[in-house]
């Protein structure tokens, strides 16, 4: 290293305190700045109160504008849905990629460091596309629905400016993080990179909490009164009952997207190898995207299952908009995502064994797991109702068929989604178990009590589902739901803990990076498809149970657009924006390749005459 | 690792093609389930202008209906699936001593009509056993109805009570509401239809006749309807009005509407159920016109035999 890189360096480490001295100013000071001027608002309540609080404004047509023939929604639908896939995988990106740092210097291998730094590569150009997208939708926002906007702007004040300042910090410390890889790589800089990467994910982290914040305030106001006067502080508005699940679901989902993205890239990269070492790397890159992203999803339906029940716990008619009302149908399209995405996540695990010697120890179970995926993947795709002809309803004797109509209701699915998600968490721990060869004395004690687990968490689910579901009432039907996700819950904690103890000096099996089938890597493109489709249909689903509303029992949508479109509709956008994303993505990953290609300086030519 | 040159196995088509096809395939697949789908829209209800000089008991009690099924978002919860009390299939006259005498009831109501306004304006004064919230059993997860989101008038509420209070077979207590015209419910429709004064004026005004044999048409879109009373029940008569979708006829498009059950008011449907239960082939005098018909559905297929359904509630 130079004179000049260690000057730089230690100039770095010198401006991170300050940086941090900002951060803590912006996180626990300026907090007491609100709540100081807070006080003082209560403190002129008496002037407040003998004034009109301020209503939300009652919309009409000229509080809605156009462009052309095209929909107002369409076009605020797409934007906010390109804006919201590309922030969701910059934001988390980071995530990963520090702890992929800190496993780096833990392990001393320096392959995680360059892993690391090249899923950051792929970040930064869709960084700045995130802001671009987030501008365009910002100004079609207050261009499209501009009293909607102000009312908004109103409720949620200089808000909005703290937004704008952490996303300068983010741009600020994105940039030093990712260029100053290398200036700080060894010995103590190493732990000021690391924390500059925490830095960065409590800044991403921030931002998305506060941007949730306005769309679980248009779900579930908080902060306002019943004809949307503000009435109460800024952190009363923001934190509304669904705040918070929004926030763990997202957070959560967000990093099994990311990972699934650079999957797909790694996948990529795999497939236009010229070399054994760069097809290695990128097998190696790829396993350790579905890792993340399979690791990241397994807990999402629960937080899902958490949000949908702070749903109905808010309002009872908004739950069941969105399970049992018009949305219903939607779900069986979710069934179709889900089980795509575990079946692709399952058969890249299977097909990862190759690539490890000790695999064959395990192989015989992956029929059991195929065959059970399956069965689940069509018990939860089986609709309730029927879609049949005048001559299939007299054959079945209704629209219900006696042996599938039974399939068609929630305990059959919550038994369905719990197995494959335990049956996917077994194909994961079967990967993970293949190149090791357990030496902990405890080990049949170990392998004994895994399989108790699993027995008793598989009778468990089936039996809660079968029992509860079809031989009580309701309110036992919903709360065996419960059970059932912690069995599921039990099993991945104690996989994860009974692992991690057994594997303490294992011998390790050689794996063969890089031998891997060529058809394989198309699960790891499968995968950030069905996930970005899959973002995009919750999306509307989460929209959509605010019905008439923009802000929920407080301003009415009486734009043209205030109906929930139908699914193919839906669907459509979904599509375009799936499609649009794809080839984002496409162009982001050839962005990130162009560095890697110096031309060769051309050689003089002799003058001609 | 070694840095060895590798022979790339990808022939034929570049791989950003495949990549590209690849997705582009499994996105259609996704749009091609969500397009197969039912579609359905979840419209906004309809803003009601009520011009209350025109009102009549039984289309005050038909708003009431249309109220509850459709603006109200009643029917959410009150329905066949267990997440609150079926209203529609229980008798509430019945239940309404019970419920007033229970230990659990906070409110003041000495009857029907005030037992059903209280529990609109402040549902968590009586919580059927087992309908409350999760861990709340007396709180109610029912919204309150006279605000937002559901924000219905009191003109409206009443309209809701008198259909409660009659549908079956019980007088309306409400009072028909006066005045000049109502501004409160208001509306991009037109004003609530008058109700038909008969079972032929009620078939005309809901355009049966254009597709059913019936009267002096003898339009064949759908069943004839001059024999179905030797057919069907007064009930599966109703069922068939009122959701055309559980049987269709062997032989006829399922083109029915299906919103008559949001659009016709009871008295209506009730006349024309009498109606057409009393509509025997032996009444028919045009013969060679019921022999055509039976011609028809005989060389279109099979009759659907239909299940035999008990009497609604």
């Amino acid at each position: 290293m130079s004179l000049f890189e260690k000057n730089m360096c230690n100039q770095m480490a010198q401006k991170a305190l300050p940086l941090m001295g900002i951060l803590l100013i912006l996180f626990f000071i300026l907090p007491e700045v609100g709540l100081s001027a807070d006080s003082m608002v209560e403190a002129e309540a008496t002037v407040e109160e003998a004034q009109q609080l301020k209503p939300a404004p009652k919309l009409g047509p000229d509080d809605y504008r156009q462009v052309g023939k095209t929909s107002s929604r369409s076009i605020v639908w797409f934007l906010a849905q390109m804006h919201l896939f590309l922030a969701a995988f910059v934001l988390a990106v980071p995530l990963f990629v520090t702890v992929i740092e800190w496993i780096g210097v833990k392990t001393g291998d320096e392959r995680y460091d360059d892993m690391a730094h090249e899923f950051m590569k792929v970040s930064m150009t869709a960084y700045s596309l995130t802001a671009l997208f987030g501008g365009f939708l910002a100004f079609a926002l207050f261009l499209l629905y501009p009293t909607f906007m102000a009312y908004m702007m109103e409720v949620f004040g200089n808000q909005v400016l703290v937004y704008a300042l952490l996303f300068f910090m983010e741009s600020g410390i994105l940039y030093i993080y990712y260029y100053s890889w290398y200036a700080l790589r060894y010995g103590n800089r190493k732990y000021v990179h690391l924390t500059l990467g925490v830095l960065l994910n409590v800044v991403g982290a921030s931002l998305l909490f506060v941007a949730n914040a306005w769309a679980t305030f248009m779900m579930a106001p908080s902060g306002v009164n019943e004809v949307g006067a503000v009435t109460g502080n800024i952190w009363e508005i923001m934190r509304g009952p669904l705040w918070n699940p929004v926030n763990l679901h997202r957070f959560v989902a967000n990093i099994a997207f990311g990972g699934a993205v650079v999957g797909a890239y790694a996948a990529y990269k795999f497939l236009s190898a010229r070399t054994q070492t760069e097809r290695a790397h990128y097998d190696w890159m790829g396993y350790t995207s579905n890792f993340i992203a399979v690791l990241a999803f397994l807990p999402l339906p629960f937080a899902g299952y958490w949000l949908m029940a702070e749903v109905y716990a808010y309002s009872q008619q908004m739950g069941i908009t969105a399970m049992g009302g018009i949305l219903a149908w939607l779900f069986i399209v979710q069934a179709v995502l889900i089980g795509t995405i575990l079946l692709s996540a399952n058969y890249y695990l299977w097909s990862g064994m190759s690539r490890v010697e000790g695999s064959h120890r395990y192989k015989w179970l992956i029929k059991f797991i195929a065959f059970t995926l399956v069965v689940c993947f069509l018990i939860w795709v089986t609709p309730h109702t029927l879609i049949l002809t005048a001559n299939e309803i007299a054959a079945l004797g209704g629209s219900h068929h006696k042996l599938l109509g039974p399939l068609g209701i929630m305990p059959a699915k919550n038994i369905a989604v719990n197995l494959m998600l335990i049956v996917t968490f077994l194909s994961f721990q079967l990967y993970r178990r293949s190149d090791k060869e357990i030496t902990v004395s405890w080990a049949p004690f170990g392998n004994a009590l895994m399989v108790a687990i699993y027995v008793v968490a598989i009778v468990n689910v089936i039996f809660a589902g079968v029992y509860y579901g079809y031989f009580t009432n309701t309110v036992y039907k919903v709360g065996s739901s419960v059970t059932q996700v912690m069995s599921t819950l039990i099993v991945i904690v104690a996989g994860i803990t009974i692992d991690t103890l057994m594997f303490k000096g294992a011998k390790v099996l050689p794996s063969k990076w890089g031998n891997v089938s060529t058809r394989s890597q198309y699960a790891l493109f499968a995968l950030p498809i069905a996930f970005t489709w899959l973002m995009a249909l919750m999306g509307y689903v989460r929209s959509s149970i605010k019905t008439h509303w923009h802000v929920y029992g407080v301003m009415k949508d009486n734009s043209v657009d205030n109906f929930i479109p139908s699914i193919g509709y839906a669907g459509n956008m979904m599509t375009i924006a799936t499609i649009s994303f794809v080839l984002v993505i496409l162009f982001i990953f050839w962005v990130a390749s162009l560095s890697n290609i110096k031309q060769i300086k051309p050689q003089t030519a002799p003058e001609s005459l | 690792m070694t840095s060895t040159e590798f022979k790339n196995e990808n022939t034929g088509l570049p791989i950003i093609v495949k990549v590209m096809g690849f997705s582009l395939s499994l996105v259609l697949v996704f749009t091609l389930v969500a397009n197969i789908l039912p579609q359905v829209e979840g419209q906004a209800p309809e803003e009601m202008k009520i011009d209350l000089n025109a009102l009549t008991m039984d289309s005050y009690i038909a708003m009431g209906e249309e109220i509850f099924r459709g603006k109200g978002g009643c029917t959410v919860c009150h329905n066949n699936m267990g997440r609150a009390p079926d209203i529609l299939a229980m008798d509430m006259s019945a239940t309404i001593d019970e419920r007033l005498t229970d230990a659990n009831y906070k409110g003041g109501a000495k009857d029907l009509q005030a037992y059903l306004y209280e529990s609109m304006v402040d549902p968590s004064l009586y919580v059927v056993a087992g309908y409350g919230k999760k861990g709340a059993e007396h709180e109610s997860p029912m919204p309150v109805i006279n605000k937002a989101p559901t924000d219905l008038s009191e003109v409206e509420m009443n309209a809701i009570i008198a259909f409660i209070q009659t549908k079956d077979g019980g007088e309306a207590t409400v009072a028909l509401p006066t005045g000049v015209v109502a501004t409160e419910p208001k509306s991009a429709k037109a004003d609530i239809p008058k109700p038909a004064a008969n079972a032929e004026q009620a078939l005309k005004k809901y355009t049966c006749t254009a597709c059913h044999a019936i009267l002096d048409s003898s339009a064949a879109v759908g069943p004839k309807l001059s024999d179905v009373g030797e057919r069907l029940s007064p009930a599966q008569i109703r069922e068939s009005i009122l959701n055309p979708a559980a049987v269709i006829a062997a032989g006829f498009p399922p083109i029915m509407p299906a919103n008559l059950v949001d659009t016709m008011m009871v008295n209506e449907l009730e006349m024309i159920v009498a109606f057409l239960a009393k509509q025997k082939a032996a009444d028919v005098m045009d013969t060679d016109s019921q022999e055509s018909n039976l011609t028809q559905s005989g060389a279109s297929g099979p009759v659907v035999e239909r299940p035999t359904k008990p009497e609604q509630q």
